[in-house]
């Protein structure tokens, strides 16, 4: 069990090499198999994760939820996947059309390029890249532009204010995020992911780094536009923010890119804190599945929970409280790594 | 064999087929009515009333003031990250360099404070 994907791989490589590829086109193929198993997981992923969603929020606020179609109303996802595919598509007359239509494009884009560091099991990882780490934060914030064209593009004044706070949101907590992880690059020396996954096998990085991991947590929900911090598209008062103007398959992709965003966060803080794959009786990829839901269950809980923040507030909690903590996170990493050296403990 | 960002590279030329398939996808079953280019479903959405004004108009000053020092503090980034890696490696040296860095990103958050760029209006 524990090797099963690994063994398939090296099976289907063997295989392709025996009909007389050469090494480069069968690692492509194997890499474009790889790549269709991820985009299909994540898609059918997120019908499950919208609709536990939904499950979840109703009986925060004690309502029943959907429940009408299907058993538990499983299958109320997928009528409105079908839904949103049969729905014609609008392109307002006064919308900047190519940054209209290229943005939700760029936007899940980003988001699937996500996948390709994060160490899914033991040697399950589609490239090992030795700046894995700074891949990820750079790739991530990547999708600031695409909110940003989304909502420039709409030439509508709700998409506008939308995209302005996403932005003003997103570059705040971009810096937290990235500081917070230094103290882990600077234990383990490294920004390979599986060589982070591998310095935890004795103490897990959110015991060694709890307030990286705070601040990590606290950035990443306002990074991915969640609630408290889902500023950029309150209903109440901007509509739909940046994604007011799309309809249809388009606004489908924004909403499935959200989700990717969140399961490949959420995948990565099981990475860097929450030692990876390892775990014992079960097979790694199964590990890091479950530290991912547990993840997500906490970000479900967070945003069902706190009521949304005011931007005044939101912009200065990033800069006059969540800064100098992850500052003071690093001078205290790096001194307590030398006390550490001192004392002879590692 | 691929290299590493060789397969990146494929892996982001295989992703973008992803949107376009998506699009297809859905343009195959969604209904392509003919109307005309200024028809009432495509005005601008503005809750029902017509829309005033342009939209693309110049914006507060506050949001560059924050891309600004944004701007800054992602530079100084892109340089810990490299120090980070090799701080084990460097020795004391490293440690009393890390000092002095921060001590520049205090003094550049302080000064960006006291100037009232941090404050949302």
């Amino acid at each position: 069990m524990e090797s099963l994907f690994i063994n398939l791989s090296q099976a289907f490589t063997a295989w392709l090499m025996s009909l007389g590829l050469s090494a480069g086109w069968a690692d492509a193929l194997l890499l474009a198999v790889q790549w269709t198993c991820i985009v299909a997981i994540v898609t059918l992923n997120i019908t499950i994760l919208i609709w536990l969603e939904r499950r979840v929020s109703s009986f925060f606020q004690e309502r029943l939820g959907p429940n009408r179609v299907g058993p538990l109303g499983c299958f109320q996802t997928v009528a409105d996947a079908l839904k949103l595919l049969t729905k014609e598509d609008i392109v307002p007359s006064a919308a900047d059309k190519l940054i209209f239509k290229t943005a939700p494009a760029l936007f899940i884009i980003v988001a699937v390029m996500l996948y390709a560091v994060i160490p899914m099991g033991d040697g399950m990882q589609v490239v090992d890249l030795n700046v894995g780490l700074f891949y990820f934060i750079s790739i991530g914030s990547l999708s600031t532009i695409c909110l940003f064209m989304a909502g420039w593009g709409s030439n509508n004044k709700w998409s506008l204010m939308g995209a302005l706070r996403a932005v003003a949101q997103m570059i705040t907590y971009e810096i937290p995020l990235a500081f917070s992880l230094l103290g882990i690059v600077m234990i383990t020396g490294s920004l390979r992911l599986s060589e982070i996954v591998e310095a935890q096998s004795g103490v897990w990085f959110i015991i060694l780094q709890p307030v990286a991991f705070l601040v990590y947590f606290i950035a990443a929900t306002a990074e991915l536009n969640r609630g408290p911090f889902d500023m950029p598209e309150a209903e109440q008062e901007l509509t739909g923010g940046a994604y007011t103007e799309y309809t249809g398959m388009r606004w489908a992709l924004f909403f499935l890119a959200e989700y990717t965003n969140l399961v490949a966060v959420s995948a990565l803080m099981s990475t860097v804190f929450l030692g990876g794959w390892q775990g014992p009786w079960l097979p790694s990829w199964i590990w890091i599945i479950i530290k991912t839901y547990l993840v997500m269950m906490v970000f479900f809980w967070v945003k069902w929970t706190f009521p949304r923040i005011r931007m005044d507030q939101l912009m200065s909690f990033s800069w006059k409280f969540l800064i100098p903590v992850s500052l003071g996170n690093i001078l205290f990493t790096g001194a307590g790594i030398y006390f550490c050296k001192w004392m002879g403990w590692c | 064999m691929l290299t590493d960002y060789a397969t990146i590279g494929v892996f982001f030329l295989l992703t973008v087929s992803f949107p376009i398939a998506a699009m297809a996808l859905s343009w195959i079953f969604r209904p392509k009515p003919k109307a005309a280019p200024d028809d009432e479903k495509y005005t601008t959405y503005e809750c029902g009333v017509d829309t005033r004004g342009k939209t693309w108009i110049r914006f507060r000053v506050n949001y560059f003031l924050f891309a600004l020092v944004f701007l800054a503090f992602d530079v100084e980034t892109v340089f810990l990250y490299p120090w980070a890696v090799k701080f084990q490696k460097l020795g004391f040296f490293a440690f009393a360099e890390m000092i002095v860095f921060i001590a520049i990103l205090v003094v550049a958050l302080w000064y960006a404070w006291k100037e009232g760029a941090l404050e949302w209006h």
